[in-house]
C-alpha cells in the first residue's frame, strides 16, 4: 500500500495529539501514583511498562491507519468471531484476578479479551446496521442484539465484568438509536430501559458476588462501612477534593503512594490527578477527553459512509460511557464498577484497545473523502 | 452513500448530551475539590499524620524533710496500630503474646471510638522475656510495637495513700474537660489526694511527636516533634515518720488521725484508716481489686479525715468552755457540783461519772471532763451562742481544702433545727449539743484545726498541703481574750498530765502534751463499752497540742467503735507527738551544727 500525500495532508492530527497528550498524562500520573512513599523506597516498574505499551499502541494505531476502515468492513465477521472465540477462552481457562476472571495467560503478558473484544464488537454492529435500509424495526432490533450483543454481555456478566457488559449494552443502544428507530422499536427499547433497571437490578443482585454486592450497598451508602468497599469511594473524594483549587503539585499527591487509594494506578487514577493539579488540571484533563469525543462525533458526522459513521459514533460513544463510569466512580456519583480510565489508566490491553479504536477514528476522518477512494 | 440530515441533527443532539454529562462531572469536581476542598485536605492530613501525645514524666512528691515518696519507673507494653486489623492474624498474635484469644478480640474491637487511629494496648508490664519474643517475630507483625511508658510506684505502699492518692485513666467527665484536653489518651491523671489536687504541676507538659504514616499504619517520617516539659515536684506538708508512726499505731483499728502545725496550717499527717494500696493503681486498677476495694466494709477508700462525721464528744467541751468564758457566764472561779447527773423536767442528764464529781471549777471540769459542769454551762449560754463559737472555730463548716468531697459537719442551733426538723429547740438538745453529742457532728480534720486553733491562741491559718518556706501570716485572729485560752490550755495539760486527768495515756516524759478526750456514742445505750458489739461501741477521739509552752504540732485522733477516748485513742496521739518532736529534735540539731 502507497501513502498517499493527501493521506499525510489531511491525517488527524487532533486525535492523534489528543490521544498521545492523555497516555502521557497517564504515565506520568501512574508514576506519582506508585512512587514509593520514602525517598529511598525503590520505584515499582508499572510506569515502564506502560510507557512500552504506550509505543506498542502507537505503533498498533499507525498499523490501523496504514488501510482504509472499509476493509473492516469486510472482515468484521471474521474479527467478531476472533473476539467471541478470546472470550470463550477467558471464560474456559482466564486467570482470576480481582475475584473475575478477566485475564487470558500468554506467557509474558495477560491480556483482557474483552477490551479487544468490544472493538471488534463496534465494527460488526456497525456494519450489520449500516447494512440495513431506512430505520430500525423492532424484528431488526431484536435480530441485531440476539445476533451480536446478547452472547457476549451474558458471558461479560458470568466472568463477572458487570462494568464492560453494561457498557456494551449502552454502547448497542446508543448506536441503535443512532441508526434510528422505528415507533414500534424506539418503544421497545425506552420500556426495556424502564423496565429493566428494577428487573435487572434484582436478577442482578442475586446472581452478584459479594464484591459486587459490596459495591453496590458501599455506593448507595459510602458511610457505612469505612473499610470496605464505601472506602475505596471515600478515599478517593478525599484524594479529589483534597487536591483544591491548584492541586498539592506533581509528586506531593499522598492518598496513592501512602496506599489510602486502593487501584490508585488503574481505576482510581483521576482521583490520584485531581490530588495533584486540583480543579484546574481536573477541567484541563476535561476538556481533553470532550475534546477527544466531540472530535470522534464531528468524525462521524463527516465520514464518507454509514458505516464510518456509526462506527464513529460507537467509538466515541464508547469513550464517553467509560470516562463517566470511570470518573463518575471516582467523584463518588457512580457505582464502582470498575472499568478503567480511557489512555490513562494502567494496563495494556486496554491501552492498546483504545489506541486502535482512536486509530479507527483517525482512519475515518483522514478518508472522509470519497473521492480518494 | 451519503449521511442524511436526519442523522447530522442527531449527532448535534448527542454531543450537547455528552458536553451536559461532561458539564455534570466539572460540577461535581468543583463540588468536591472548592466547596468541600478544605474539609478534604484536612482529611487527607489526618490521613497521613497523626499527632501522638508524649506525656511528660511526672512530678516527684516529697515529704516535708526531701524524703521521696513516690518513683517513676519504666514500663513496657505492647501495642497494634488500628489499621488493616483485618488482615491480622490473631490466633498467631494471640498465642505469641499469652493471651486469650478471646480477651484479645475483645480488646481489639472494644476500642475507645473516639482515637480510631490509636493504637490499642494489647498486653501491659512487659517483662524482658516477653519484649525479647515479641521483637524477635516482629516480621510477621508490622503493625505491632513494644514502648516504653512511666508507671508511678508508690514507695511507702499503704502510708499516707489517702493524702498522696493514686493516678487513674481520666473519666468520661475529665475526657470531655478542657483542662485535661493536653494529657496523652493513654496517660493518667491524679485521681485521689495530692496527685489529684495538684495534677496540674505534677503531669507537666505533654510533648508532641506529629509522624508521616503510610494506610498500614506504619510510621515513615518524624516531621515535628516537641520534647514534653518534666512536671514540677511537689514538697508536702506531712513528715512521712510522723505519717507512719501513726498509721501504724492504729494497727487493724479503723479511724482518722489528722497533724497540724498550728502556727502555719501545715498538715503533717492525714492518716484514714484502713488504707489501700495506691500501686494498685499504678497501671490501672484490675476489676476484682476495685471490687474487692468498693465492697469492703470498712470502705478503705473512704477518707475518714474529711469525709466522715462524727460526734466530736467531750473534745467539744473546749468550744463550750470558751464561749462560756467569753461570754461571761462563768469565770475561771466558778464552781458548779455535779451529782451524777442533772434534771431537767422529768429528764434526766447523767455525767459518765455516775458517783458524781463533787463541786469543781472549770478547770478541773475540763481535766475530768465532767458532764454536768458542762449542761450548766450550756444552760447558761443557750445553744445559739453555743454555735457561733463552734463556727468561728471552724466547726460545721469545709476547710476549703478541695482535697476531695468532703462532709462539712454539723452545728446545730434553734435556727438549723426549725429549718432541718421544723421543730423549737429544746433545752434537753442544749446540755447534749454542750458535750459535743446530739445533733453535733465533726470531721477528724475539723476537729484539729479546731485544737490548732487553740495552740496558737487565737491565730487562724490556713491549712496547707504544701510545705510552707516561709512563716504565712494568720488569716484572722480570733476575738476571743487571751486569758481564756491561757485557762482552757492549762486545764487541757491538766487532762493529761494532772490526777484524776481523763488523758493521762497521753503523758509523755518528753514533752508536756495538752489534750482532751472524748467518747462520742454511737448509740444511746448507757452500757460499759466493753459488753456492746463493736459496730455499736462508742467513737474514741483525743485532739492535743505539744508542746504546751509554744505549741508545734496540733492533732486530732479518732478511732471508730474505739471505746473511751482517754484508753483507745490517747496512746497513738502521745506517740505521733513524740516521733514528731524527735525528729523536730534532730533537725534543729542538724541546723545548729
Amino acid at each position: 500500500m502507497k501513502i498517499d500525500r493527501r493521506l499525510i495532508k489531511n491525517f488527524d492530527w487532533v486525535t492523534f495529539s489528543l490521544i498521545i497528550i492523555l497516555a502521557v498524562i497517564g504515565v506520568m500520573t501512574i508514576y506519582s501514583a506508585t512512587r514509593p512513599p520514602l525517598p529511598h523506597g525503590t520505584m515499582p516498574s508499572y510506569y515502564m511498562r506502560q510507557l512500552y505499551w504506550v509505543i506498542m499502541s502507537i505503533l498498533a494505531l499507525l498499523l490501523m491507519i496504514s488501510f482504509d476502515y472499509v476493509w473492516l468492513k469486510r472482515v468484521s465477521y471474521v474479527l467478531y468471531g476472533l473476539g467471541m472465540f478470546l472470550l470463550l477462552l477467558v471464560f474456559l481457562l482466564g486467570r482470576t484476578g480481582m475475584g473475575a476472571q478477566r485475564w487470558l495467560n500468554l506467557g509474558i503478558v495477560s491480556f483482557q479479551p474483552s477490551e479487544v473484544f468490544k472493538l471488534f464488537y463496534i465494527i460488526t454492529i456497525s456494519r450489520y446496521l449500516s447494512e440495513l435500509q431506512g430505520k430500525v424495526g423492532l424484528a431488526s432490533l431484536l435480530r441485531t442484539f440476539f445476533l451480536f450483543a446478547f452472547i457476549p454481555i451474558l458471558m461479560l456478566i458470568k466472568q463477572p465484568d458487570l462494568g464492560t457488559a453494561i457498557i456494551l449494552l449502552l454502547v448497542f443502544l446508543s448506536i441503535v438509536i443512532m441508526k434510528g428507530l422505528q415507533r414500534k422499536a424506539a418503544a421497545l427499547v425506552v420500556l426495556i430501559s424502564l423496565v429493566s433497571v428494577p428487573f435487572l437490578g434484582n436478577i442482578l443482585w442475586e446472581g452478584l458476588k459479594d464484591y459486587q454486592r459490596n459495591r453496590l450497598v458501599a455506593f448507595l451508602e459510602p458511610e457505612t462501612d469505612p473499610s470496605g468497599i464505601g472506602y475505596h469511594i471515600n478515599q478517593s473524594k478525599v484524594a479529589i477534593g483534597s487536591g483544591q483549587v491548584m492541586g498539592k503539585g506533581y509528586l506531593k499527591g499522598t492518598q496513592g503512594p501512602f496506599r489510602f487509594l486502593p487501584e490508585k494506578h488503574t481505576d482510581f487514577i483521576f482521583a490520584v490527578f485531581g490530588e495533584e493539579w486540583g480543579f484546574a488540571g481536573s477541567v484541563v484533563l476535561l476538556f481533553l477527553y470532550l475534546s477527544l469525543i466531540l472530535r470522534g462525533l464531528d468524525t462521524a458526522s463527516k465520514a464518507k459512509d454509514e458505516f464510518g459513521s456509526l462506527l464513529a459514533l460507537g467509538i466515541s460513544f464508547m469513550f464517553t460511557i467509560y470516562f463517566c463510569v470511570n470518573v463518575g466512580m471516582t467523584l463518588g456519583i457512580m457505582p464502582v464498577v470498575g472499568v478503567p480510565l480511557p489512555f490513562m489508566s494502567y494496563g495494556g490491553t486496554s491501552l492498546l484497545a483504545n489506541f486502535v479504536a482512536a486509530g479507527t477514528l483517525i482512519n475515518i476522518r483522514t478518508r472522509r473523502f470519497a473521492l480518494f477512494y | 452513500m451519503s449521511i442524511n440530515v436526519n442523522s447530522s441533527e442527531k449527532i448535534l443532539i448527542s454531543s450537547y448530551v455528552i458536553i451536559a454529562l461532561f458539564f455534570i462531572l466539572a460540577i461535581r469536581t468543583w463540588q468536591l475539590q472548592i466547596l468541600q476542598g478544605h474539609e478534604y485536605r484536612k482529611l487527607s492530613e489526618e490521613n497521613r499524620l497523626r499527632i501522638v501525645r508524649v506525656a511528660a514524666p511526672r512530678g516527684i512528691i516529697f515529704d516535708r524533710n526531701g524524703t521521696p515518696l513516690v518513683k517513676n519507673t519504666p514500663y513496657y507494653f505492647v501495642s497494634i496500630s488500628p489499621q488493616n486489623l483485618d488482615r491480622l492474624d490473631i490466633s498467631a498474635l494471640a498465642e505469641l503474646l499469652k493471651i486469650d484469644r478471646v480477651v484479645l478480640l475483645e480488646k481489639i474491637k472494644n476500642r475507645p471510638q473516639q482515637n480510631l487511629y490509636e493504637p490499642i494496648r494489647l498486653k501491659e508490664g512487659l517483662s524482658a522475656k516477653e519484649i525479647a519474643l515479641i521483637e524477635a517475630r516482629r516480621s510477621e507483625f508490622p503493625s505491632l510495637a513494644v514502648d516504653v511508658d512511666v508507671s508511678r510506684d508508690y514507695l511507702f505502699g499503704n502510708i499516707g495513700a489517702h493524702l498522696i492518692g493514686y493516678l487513674g485513666k481520666p473519666n468520661e467527665f475529665q475526657y470531655s474537660s478542657p483542662d485535661f484536653r493536653d494529657v496523652p489518651s493513654n496517660a493518667f491523671i491524679g485521681q485521689w489526694g495530692v496527685e489529684k489536687l495538684y495534677d496540674r504541676q505534677l503531669r507537666g507538659t505533654s510533648g508532641e511527636r506529629i509522624i508521616e504514616m503510610d494506610a498500614l499504619g506504619r510510621e515513615l517520617r518524624l516531621i515535628k516533634e516537641t520534647s514534653p516539659i518534666r512536671g514540677d515536684d511537689v514538697k508536702l506538708a506531712m513528715d512521712i515518720k510522723l505519717q507512719k508512726e501513726a498509721e501504724e499505731s492504729f494497727g487493724e483499728k479503723t479511724g482518722a488521725l489528722v497533724a497540724m502545725k498550728p502556727d502555719t496550717g501545715e498538715i503533717l499527717a492525714l492518716v484514714s484508716k484502713p488504707s489501700f494500696d495506691p500501686n494498685l493503681f499504678a497501671r490501672g486498677i484490675r476489676q476484682r481489686q476495685w471490687e474487692e476495694l468498693n465492697q469492703n466494709k470498712k470502705l478503705p477508700l473512704l477518707n475518714r479525715s474529711l469525709q466522715s462525721q462524727y460526734p466530736p464528744g467531750s473534745t467539744f467541751k473546749i468550744i463550750t468552755a470558751i464561749a462560756a468564758m467569753e461570754e461571761g457566764v462563768i469565770d475561771a472561779a466558778t464552781k458548779v457540783t455535779c451529782t451524777g447527773e442533772i434534771a431537767y423536767g422529768r429528764w434526766h442528764f447523767g455525767c459518765w461519772q455516775k458517783q458524781g464529781h463533787g463541786t469543781l471549777s472549770l478547770h478541773r471540769a475540763l481535766v475530768e471532763s465532767c458532764d454536768v459542769y458542762f449542761y450548766e454551762l450550756g444552760k447558761r449560754l443557750g445553744i445559739d451562742k453555743i454555735a457561733s463559737y463552734a463556727r468561728m472555730f471552724g466547726l460545721g463548716r469545709e476547710t476549703g481544702l478541695k482535697m476531695v468531697k468532703e462532709r462539712s459537719g454539723v452545728i446545730p442551733d434553734t435556727k438549723w433545727k426549725l429549718e432541718k426538723r421544723r421543730q423549737p429547740w429544746y433545752l434537753g438538745e442544749t446540755f447534749n449539743a454542750s458535750i459535743g453529742q446530739g445533733y453535733v457532728a465533726t470531721t477528724p480534720f475539723q476537729i484539729a484545726q479546731m485544737m490548732s486553733i487553740v495552740a496558737t491562741g487565737g491565730y487562724i491559718y490556713s491549712p496547707s498541703l504544701l510545705k510552707v518556706d516561709t512563716k504565712p501570716e494568720p488569716l484572722r485572729r480570733l476575738p476571743v481574750r487571751q486569758e481564756t485560752f491561757d485557762e482552757v490550755k492549762k486545764a487541757l495539760s491538766g487532762v493529761v498530765n494532772e490526777n484524776g486527768g481523763t488523758g493521762w495515756a497521753a503523758k509523755s516524759s518528753m514533752v508536756n502534751i495538752c489534750g482532751k478526750t472524748g467518747t462520742a456514742q454511737v448509740v444511746g445505750v448507757k452500757k460499759d463499752s466493753k459488753y456492746l458489739a463493736e459496730t455499736f461501741r462508742d467513737h474514741a477521739w483525743f485532739v492535743a497540742f505539744a508542746p504546751y509552752e509554744a505549741p508545734k504540732i496540733a492533732l486530732s485522733v479518732m478511732v471508730e467503735h474505739g471505746g473511751h477516748g482517754g484508753a483507745a485513742a490517747a496512746p497513738i496521739a502521745k506517740g505521733a507527738i513524740e516521733t514528731y518532736m524527735k525528729g523536730q529534735r534532730l533537725e534543729n540539731r542538724q541546723t545548729a551544727h
